[in-house]
């Protein structure tokens, strides 16, 4: 990668956004799907609408082995994170419940709930996370009353890469009858998740950022044991299915998925599945690479860098995002510099995420945020702390 | 002799398909013969011989299923 910028290439540090580059084996699907396939799954009887099942059939049981789910028609995909999160959250939450969430949350999350809050439909309960981002389930456990419905938790921060307590959370929401869903797009395919041992009812991810499928994937996965007619449908429409009635079918997944499927999405996101679930070492070793790349850059950064201020965390498991800011500059200027004349792709601001910035206390000016994924490595972040010394002594190229 | 399983759903269809032929039973996916179903999908044909067979492994993958019509 180092070797290519310097021949006009970049360093691609926006993984949290999206992940690039894909494996090969994801453009490959997708020109498969393309060129050879090309039709609409389950919607006819000849021979390329049934490949085309096929591959959405085998999606569903990759991410249904990725997270300990024995029902693979209890995946259900969507076009990203967010659309999976307004599914469970509107569909779950009724007039007059309480729900409660966290400060670290993306606004996929945050903004469903304030627009149900706000036109008086549920009441809400805000938990404060500490200033790394962790939040203490006891806070949680606190806040329950008598009509809490859901409890919707981010399982790793966009912003600082901060690891949630998730089972222990998702204890508290078994013993006191309360839904649990979580957002999983920044730790699915990262962290190992376990709907069931995690207690989880419904997971909201992303195929696009650390599954490396193509952008406009993602899905909903309610666990085995949870009632799925708890969830209303918010999207109605043909199925291929029931054909005949102008019902909607109460079956999964089609009771949630109306209309024709992102196939060429959905081929990559299976490639991009698999890729992930056979590397050597599994998931585990995927979070270790993470956390060590983000404590080699902090650790370094602060070492060669003067006025270096991050606000991730070098000693706990990560998901590789570092949220940081040198103190002498905007955000906006180091990260326009990097990009131009470094050819380091990076995103700065505050990631969708009011609350979290508040949270760590870098609210309104945001921060600058490396994500890494699994194709980064030592090179480009000694290429990148470099750069940023460079910034910082005011000596750029 | 053949036989069909309907099914709701063409997800469940290829989702049987998938376990019949690990279990190595015969199996492919066919277009809903018109005189069983208005439906516009497929359903998993059969020797009429498996269709026992076939009924346990569904039944034992919860995998749901209308009904097994002989041809």
């Amino acid at each position: 990668m180092l070797k290519d910028r310097t021949e006009g290439g970049v360093i691609y540090f926006d993984n949290a956004a999206t992940s690039f580059p894909k494996p090969q084996c994801v453009s490959e699907a997708v020109m498969h799907y393309m060129t050879k396939i090309g039709a609409n799954p389950g919607r006819s009887g000849h021979k390329m609408s049934v490949e085309a099942g096929r591959i959405v059939f085998k999606a569903r049981k990759s991410i249904a082995a990725l997270f300990g789910l024995r029902n693979p028609m209890r995946v259900i995909f969507t076009s990203n994170a967010t659309e999976a999160l307004n599914m469970a959250i509107l569909g779950v939450l009724e007039k007059g419940d309480h729900a409660i969430t966290s400060s670290m949350e993306h606004n996929s999350t945050i903004r469903p709930l304030h627009e149900m809050e706000k036109k008086g439909i549920i009441s809400l309960s805000i938990i404060q996370a500490d200033k790394t981002g962790i939040l203490d389930p006891d806070k949680i456990r606190k806040a329950i009353r008598a009509n809490t419905k859901a409890i919707i938790i981010n399982h790793a921060s966009n912003v600082v890469g901060c690891i949630q307590p998730i089972r222990e959370i998702g204890k508290i929401c078994r013993e006191n009858g309360v839904i649990f869903i979580v957002d999983c797009a920044q730790s699915a395919g990262i962290v190992p998740i376990d709907i069931d041992q995690d207690n989880i009812d419904i997971l909201a991810f992303a195929g696009h950022k650390a599954l490396y499928g193509p952008t406009g994937t993602g899905g909903m996965v309610i666990a085995d044991r949870f009632d799925f007619k708890r969830i209303k449908p918010l999207k109605y429409g043909g199925t291929g299915s029931l054909s005949d009635k102008i019902e909607q079918p109460d079956f999964l997944p089609d009771r949630f998925e109306s209309g024709t499927l992102n196939v060429a999405g959905l081929s990559g996101l299976l490639a991009g599945s698999e890729y992930i679930r056979h590397r050597d070492g599994g998931i585990e070793r995927i979070l270790e690479h993470k956390t060590e790349l983000q404590k080699y850059f902090i650790q370094k950064a602060e070492m060669l860098v003067e006025d270096f201020c991050c606000f991730s965390s070098a000693q706990l498991p990560s998901t590789g995002v570092v949220a940081f800011k040198l103190n002498k500059f905007s955000v906006s200027e180091i990260a326009q510099i990097l990009s131009d004349e470094y050819g380091i792709m990076c995103r700065q601001g505050l990631h969708c995420s009011p609350l979290a910035h508040q949270t760590i206390g870098t609210f309104p000016e945001g921060t600058l945020r490396f994500g890494f994924s699994i194709f980064n490595n030592k090179e480009e972040i000694d290429f990148a702390v470099q750069a940023l010394k460079s910034i910082s002594e005011g000596k750029q190229t | 002799m053949k036989a069909v399983i309907l099914f709701y759903s063409t997800n469940q269809a290829i989702w049987a398909e998938n376990e019949l032929k690990s279990h190595e039973l015969s199996c492919r996916l066919i277009s809903v013969p018109r005189h069983l179903s208005s439906d516009c999908g497929y359903c998993v044909q059969i020797d009429a011989e498996d269709k026992e067979k076939a009924t346990d492994i569904l039944t034992a993958n919860k995998i749901e299923f209308e009904k097994i019509e002989i041809l």
